[in-house]
């Protein structure tokens, strides 16, 4: 009876704590509102970051799909994989058209896109090709390339560019371009005797390809016709008229990207490659030198973490230095609160209360901003930066992080509150202001 | 030891030290006192004469290094920590000099909190077929607070209004005994008459002892009792 009658006490002083909490908080409207928005802004930040970097992941493992070899000379995978994937770099050495035949008979092999790289227009890279380039290379989930506008190319002097080079140089079908040797924006020497016409402009695809110029590995044969070591030979040209009666069969390639009538075969191919004997050639598995790579970057990732996690503690630690300075002040609060039957134990709720309220709110006004950013930023970032960034639900990672920002706050409102406590304890019912 | 519940109040052999128990520095040491259910007494004492550690002696926050305490037969000593906040909730009304109310309350949120904390209070105006709200109304009207008020924000009542609403926290659900600590200091001299007057009209009407701290002896001749801590406290030995 007695005991039935306490446990009514302590529920109705659990729920008066409640209210009298929110309502305490109320009073001190402007340092509760900034110490909110200080907290919804790390939380912003860490969850920004946190998508970021899961974005980021995302698109560039999605860079190159589909293809289950890639095939240069040999030097290191990772480099392999800049310079046939991402334009980044230079080939240190090219294989030969024999080799790459060779490569492209194997039983087990059901496509080949040879790459054939060296050349640029306006820094951009241009990539000889075939059109089983077109036909077979694939990103993101498992999409295939797409024309925006015009058609595949056909004829030797015919290209097909990435939707980034069309958007930034403001370029149309039927266009003429000429292409220089090596890559770099200025003193290169030109082909300019043999200008090529845009016929195809591809769909952005938020990978290297919008940043390409694609002709075929006859183009690129036919441009280096007069040329010998690396440059025109003096006194010879031969104009675009005269090419026809040249072979334009390509000597050597730069890689190729091998596409496997299975992927149990991968490392049988795989060893068949790096086994070959005529020339040293090196086979890679995209997904997994991709990973490799960005492990590599990681470190940023990591960086950018730790930055955003040093933000939000610095702004639970400012709601600590608030609460607690605003305790003196509450002394008195305190005791009128005890005076009328408030236990220690309900003064330690109240200011634990305080904290995990103000953790809420932050992380909800924190969540309303970042889906706020998302939504303005997803526009922006898919037509200029042709990054595809999906506005999801929290993910359980992220729900787990806020589970530990409402953790953290309500521990390090144990601090004021043991502070508190200690007053209410000393004063009793003396106010001593 | 049978419960005496004749008294609302009953000090025997009180010795209590803020600091660590030594003969000579007791802060207060009461040999004997006693307040009878439904009386009013009055103490008055000089500064750092030891009232407000007395008033918290007797609200159960401190506790006597020797001797007992009893509100209407309890020895507070004897309770668990808990036990004794809840018996404060339920049996002691407690008006302080001044800032008596929560800024963030209305006037009858503030005159209603003791019977948040305590549910014998809310028994208590049950009993009388009555509910909490309604008899906070009555309470405040009583002490000339009329319904304009309720819902004004404390900080735009006068100090007098404010210990009008403490006095009505106080009273409110009928504890058995009113303790105030100069709760008339920061009045005028004709609002200090007209205060007392009330809370001694609502004390009767409750049935309510109450132990009126202050150092105005001009207050003095309107209670039962008149104690002067200095002359109650044993001398030093």
């Amino acid at each position: 009876m007695v005991a039935a009658a306490a446990d009514g006490a302590a529920d109705l002083s659990s729920a008066a704590i409640i209210s009298l909490t929110a309502r305490s908080l109320g009073n001190r409207k402007l340092t509760a509102l900034l110490t909110v928005l200080a907290i919804a802004l790390s939380v912003m930040l860490l969850l920004g970051v946190e998508r970021l970097r899961a974005q980021a992941r995302a698109s560039f493992a999605h860079t190159i799909a589909g293809t289950d070899l890639i095939v240069g000379a040999r030097s290191g995978t990772i480099p392999l994989l800049l310079y046939s994937v991402f334009r980044i770099g230079d080939a240190t050495n090219t294989i030969s058209w024999d080799s790459y035949k060779a490569v492209a008979a194997h039983p087990r092999v059901a496509w080949t896109a040879p790459i054939s790289l060296g050349d640029s227009h306006r820094g951009y890279r241009v990539v000889g090709t075939t059109t089983a380039f077109f036909e077979h290379y694939r990103y993101g989930r498992r999409q295939a390339l797409e024309l925006d506008r015009g058609q595949r190319f056909d004829g030797v002097f015919e290209a097909v560019i990435g939707a980034d080079v069309a958007r930034e140089l403001r370029y149309r079908v039927g266009q003429t371009i000429t292409v220089a040797h090596g890559v770099g924006e200025v003193a290169l020497r030109a082909h300019d005797d043999k200008p090529f016409t845009v016929v195809g402009i591809l769909r952005p695809t938020g990978t290297p390809v919008d940043r390409s110029i694609h002709v075929s590995l006859a183009a690129i044969e036919a441009i280096h016709l007069n040329w010998q070591a690396g440059a025109p030979v003096p006194g010879l040209t031969i104009s675009p008229e005269q090419v026809a009666k040249f072979s334009l069969q390509p000597k050597e390639i730069t890689a190729v990207l091998v596409g496997l009538t299975s992927r149990i075969a991968t490392f049988e191919v795989q060893r068949f490659v790096n086994d070959y004997d005529r020339e040293p050639l090196l086979a890679i598995l995209p997904g997994a030198t991709l990973h490799a790579l960005w492990d590599m970057l990681g470190m940023v990732e990591q960086v950018l973490l730790a930055v955003s996690v040093l933000v939000l503690l610095v702004s639970i630690l400012g709601m600590v230095a608030i609460l607690l300075n605003s305790l003196n002040e509450r002394r008195r609060e305190l005791a009128i609160l005890r005076s009328v039957g408030a236990r220690p134990a309900d003064i330690v709720m109240l200011v634990v209360g305080e904290s995990l309220l103000l953790a809420l709110l932050g992380i909800a006004v924190g969540l309303l901003l970042l889906y706020l950013l998302l939504l303005i930023a997803q526009p922006l970032l898919l037509s200029h930066a042709g990054l595809a960034i999906d506005i999801t639900m929290p993910s359980g990672h992220e729900l787990l992080l806020l589970a530990l920002v409402v953790l953290a706050a309500t521990l390090a409102g144990l601090i004021p509150a043991y502070r508190a406590y200690r007053y209410s304890l000393a004063d009793g019912l003396i106010i001593r202001v | 030891m049978s419960a005496d519940r004749q008294h609302a109040l009953r000090i025997d052999r009180l010795a209590f030290a803020w600091a660590k128990p030594d003969a000579r520095a007791w802060t207060l040491r009461l040999p004997h006192l006693t307040l009878p259910v439904g009386t009013r007494a009055f103490l008055h004492g000089p500064s750092g004469s030891g009232k407000s550690t007395l008033l918290g002696l007797i609200g159960g926050v401190l506790l006597p290094n020797t001797g007992r305490v009893q509100v209407l037969g309890r020895d507070l000593a004897a309770l668990s920590t808990a036990a004794r906040d809840r018996f404060r909730a339920d049996h002691l009304g407690i008006i302080f000099q001044q800032f008596n109310l929560l800024p963030y309350l209305s006037v009858l949120d503030n005159a209603l909190l003791p019977c948040r904390f305590s549910a014998r209070r809310r028994a208590r105006i049950a009993g009388r077929g009555c509910k909490p709200q309604h008899e906070a109304q009555r309470l405040l009207r009583r002490l000339d607070l009329s319904a304009e008020h309720w819902t004004r924000p404390v900080a735009q009542l006068s100090i007098g209004q404010q210990q009008r609403v403490a006095a009505a926290r106080a009273l409110l659900g009928n504890p058995a005994l009113i303790l105030a600590d100069e709760p008339t200091a920061a009045l005028d001299v004709d609002r200090q008459q007209a205060f007392l007057d009330l809370l001694l009209a609502e004390c009767q009407r409750s049935h309510a002892a109450l132990l009126f701290v202050s150092h105005d002896l001009r207050l003095a001749d309107r209670f039962d009792r008149v104690w002067s801590l200095p002359q109650l406290m044993a001398p030093p030995t």
